[in-house]
């Protein structure tokens, strides 16, 4: 009998041990991989009916492949799933409609060669060497993450290929000198610039800022930033503090916030940030304006009840931003058609594989043209609006594709007519659905 | 800092110190009882939070009423786990112990991230806030500690006042003595594990009323509950609530004189300082 119990528990062991390790990278690299076939493929135009003229000569149709890696295990499995779909759909979509036609009349459709990254660091860039130099990707498309993101954009420029990036806001990518790695996303280092702007823009006079966020590198960046954006327009921080990574209790900061703030901003990720939008309620803080980071454009925010009510969170893209694109589709329609396909409602994550492909479509058109170096050039010329919000890169130097032209786009909990809470976008102004509650 | 202040920090760390206290409770009699370092502790404090939250959410039971079926059901998993694990090492060295315990918690924390996933939960539960004066208090936390007093009443109650309390006292005392003396020291040793675990889910039942938690939360009331019960004295109930306190009065109160950051590091000191100075903790370890 004990000896039945010990083997039992053994396997018990065992089953744990697996189950953690199903949720964490390997670390042992798998023996070359093989590309992993796109989800969609490109489908030949159908053939003309006959007849009996005689037939105009088919346009030339070239293949352009597209390279990167994808996070199909590991920790970030479900943003980079997300991410994955909205790229294909993209692919999809441009080569359903025949491709994109090139200066010299040809058609160019697009093929995906990706690659599991388990979510790996380690694992990126030997994959991106491969996709490069063994699968000959025309152009590259980032992993989801910033760290990902970093480790791949050294070989993009490496082996001289156009990268976009998307699902990574880090500022420092762009500022190691590269020249062909262009940002999809709002940096982090303007993540909750806009909420102070929509201070600015519903409250003139409110000029006393309280800063509380998380002790990571993200969430310190941001608010550091914004500390200087602030002062620099003439606000009053009047508390500026971090808070450790996995802060439950947060009636010991909360009771240091000076009387007399008008408006508390920071926070980090979804579990603090929305522990801490609870406790500010709890306390009962008088302040008439509260952007946190992260958690509230999450819908299970919503789960702390009337707390939820008045808090600002931004959000790189939310399916209710009514921008009015001058390129691509709408919203709406991206919307409906990633339903159709993916049967879920499209995250931020999903919209940014999108913009990537959209982008770079964009730019092959206005090059007219496959090369680098006139892919380049167009993507330093754009300057668009798409379903994402605007597009423009730095072309400095200092930041060469830092993305310059998209904003977050701010989202605050408020109370429809049946005094359920709902999201509405708020700011910017382009894209609200509803004005901003102010004071909350 | 002024007046206000310092009595809202001061009310806030005693009502977050007894919930401490009832965190450090059930780790301390487990230690005090068999000499066992249970490092299951902070996962079942987490299961503590999921049951209160499953009842309430999924069932709509009153989250008081939940935290009782929720006790019972800790007391079984305890006496459970004491017969299938840890009766089989407890003679062991104290290392068999530990990674018996250990293997617990890898088992739960791996079923649990598969059932639960690591999404945090809030059971959006209130019970308003009440004035008084300068002070505005949490319904929640104000019904968690008087929960946690009428708790240590009930144990201090059963461990001195009832023959299997009288029992659990003996085995701790000297086990082959109580053996001696016709006393079921193996059953003995399963309750205590039992109500060790009780004191643990209880502890994860009433922080799931105002805090959002996820399986891992339980990681930092099982760290907490070392500092403490070393601060009050190891395998003393009682102490673990002195601990409680006096660790939730410094965190209450530490940051409005420094960086909020500093304060685990002050903790961590002060457990070092009781180490080397009263190693057997303010009330002087197990009674």
């Amino acid at each position: 009998m004990k000896r039945t119990l010990s083997v039992f528990f053994t396997l018990l062991v065992f089953a744990s041990l697996l189950l953690t390790a199903c949720g964490s990278p390997a670390s042992e690299p798998p023996a070359a991989p093989a590309p992993t076939e796109a989800p969609t493929k490109s489908e030949e135009p159908a053939a003309p009916a006959a007849t009996d003229a005689p037939a105009p000569a088919a346009p030339e149709v070239q293949t352009a492949v597209i390279g990167f890696t994808a996070s199909l295990t590991g920790k970030l499995n479900v943003e980079s799933t997300r991410q994955n779909n909205g790229f294909n759909l993209w692919m999809k979509q441009v080569n359903d409609t025949g491709g994109i036609k090139l200066a010299d009349g040809s058609l160019v459709k697009f093929e995906s060669k990706f690659y599991d990254d388990e979510s790996n660091k380690d694992r990126v860039q030997e994959l991106y060497t491969k996709l490069v130099t063994e699968d000959d990707a025309n152009f590259l498309i980032s992993p989801y993450s910033s760290g990902l993101a970093d480790a791949s954009a050294v070989i993009a420029e490496q082996y001289g290929k156009v990268m976009i990036t998307t699902g990574a806001a880090s500022d420092g990518t762009y500022k190691k000198g590269y020249t062909l790695v262009y940002q999809a996303y709002t940096p982090a280092s303007r993540y909750l610039t806009g909420a102070l702007d929509a201070l600015a823009n519903a409250d003139p006079n409110a000029k006393n800022i309280a800063i509380i966020h998380e002790n990571d590198k993200f969430s310190t960046d941001v608010a550091v930033a914004l500390e200087a954006y602030a002062t620099g327009k003439g606000y009053t921080i009047a508390m500026n503090e971090g808070y450790d990574t996995g802060t439950t209790d947060f009636a010991p900061i909360i009771n240091k916030i000076p009387a007399g703030v008008d408006a508390i901003m920071g926070g980090g990720h979804f579990a603090d940030g929305q522990q801490f939008a609870k406790s500010l309620f709890e306390k009962g803080v008088a302040a008439k304006y509260i952007a946190l980071l992260v958690a509230p454009p999450e819908p299970t925010f919503v789960e702390i009840g009337d707390a939820a009510y008045g808090i600002v969170g931004p959000s790189q893209w939310e399916p209710l931003a009514a921008f009015t694109p001058t390129y691509g589709i709408t919203g709406a329609d991206f919307v409906a058609a990633y339903k159709a396909v993916y049967n879920e409602e499209p995250s931020y994550h999903a919209a940014g594989g999108y913009v990537a492909g959209l982008i770079l479509q964009k730019a092959i058109e206005d090059a007219g043209s496959l090369e680098t170096e006139k892919v380049k050039a167009a993507l330093d010329a754009i300057d668009m609006t798409t379903f994402f919000g605007g597009i423009k890169f730095d072309t400095s130097a200092e930041a060469h594709g830092l993305q310059i032209g998209h904003e977050m786009v701010f989202v605050q909990w408020q109370k429809d007519s049946a005094g359920a809470l709902i999201k509405q976008v708020v700011w910017p102004l382009g894209g609200k659905t509803a004005d901003l509650v102010y004071p909350k | 800092m002024n007046f206000s202040n310092l009595l809202t920090s001061l009310v806030d760390g005693l009502l977050i110190g007894v919930v401490y206290g009832i965190a450090a409770m059930g780790l301390n009699l487990i230690w005090g009882v068999m000499r066992v370092i249970n490092l299951a502790h902070g996962v079942i404090i987490a299961l503590g939070m999921f049951g209160v939250y499953l009842f309430f959410s999924t069932l709509g039971l009153n989250p008081y009423l939940a935290l009782l079926l929720v006790a019972v059901l800790g007391l079984l998993l305890g006496v459970l786990i004491y017969f299938i694990v840890i009766a089989r090492v407890i003679n062991a060295p104290y290392l068999s112990t530990l990674l018996a315990t250990f293997s617990i918690n890898m088992i739960i924390l791996g079923l649990g991230t598969a059932a639960f996933t690591t999404t945090p939960r809030d059971s959006g539960f209130s019970l308003g806030n009440v004035d008084l004066g300068p002070l505005t208090l949490q319904g929640t936390r104000l019904v968690a500690a008087l929960v946690t007093i009428l708790v240590t009443g009930a144990l201090y109650y059963f461990l001195y006042r009832t023959r299997p309390g009288k029992y659990i006292r003996a085995v701790a005392n000297n086990r082959a003595a109580a053996e001696l003396m016709g006393i079921p020291s193996d059953r003995i040793l399963a309750l205590s594990f039992g109500i060790g675990t009780m004191l643990a889910a209880i502890a994860g039942g009433l922080i799931a009323t105002f805090f959002s938690f996820t399986i891992l939360s339980g990681d930092i009331y099982q760290q907490k509950s070392f500092v403490i019960g070393v601060l009050g004295g190891l395998g003393n109930p009682l102490g673990a609530l002195l601990g409680g306190l006096i660790l939730g009065v410094l965190e209450g109160i530490l940051p409005l004189a420094m960086p909020n950051t500093w304060v685990p590091v002050i903790e961590f000191l002060l457990f070092i300082i009781i180490l080397l100075v009263k190693p057997s903790g303010l009330l002087g370890g197990r009674q």
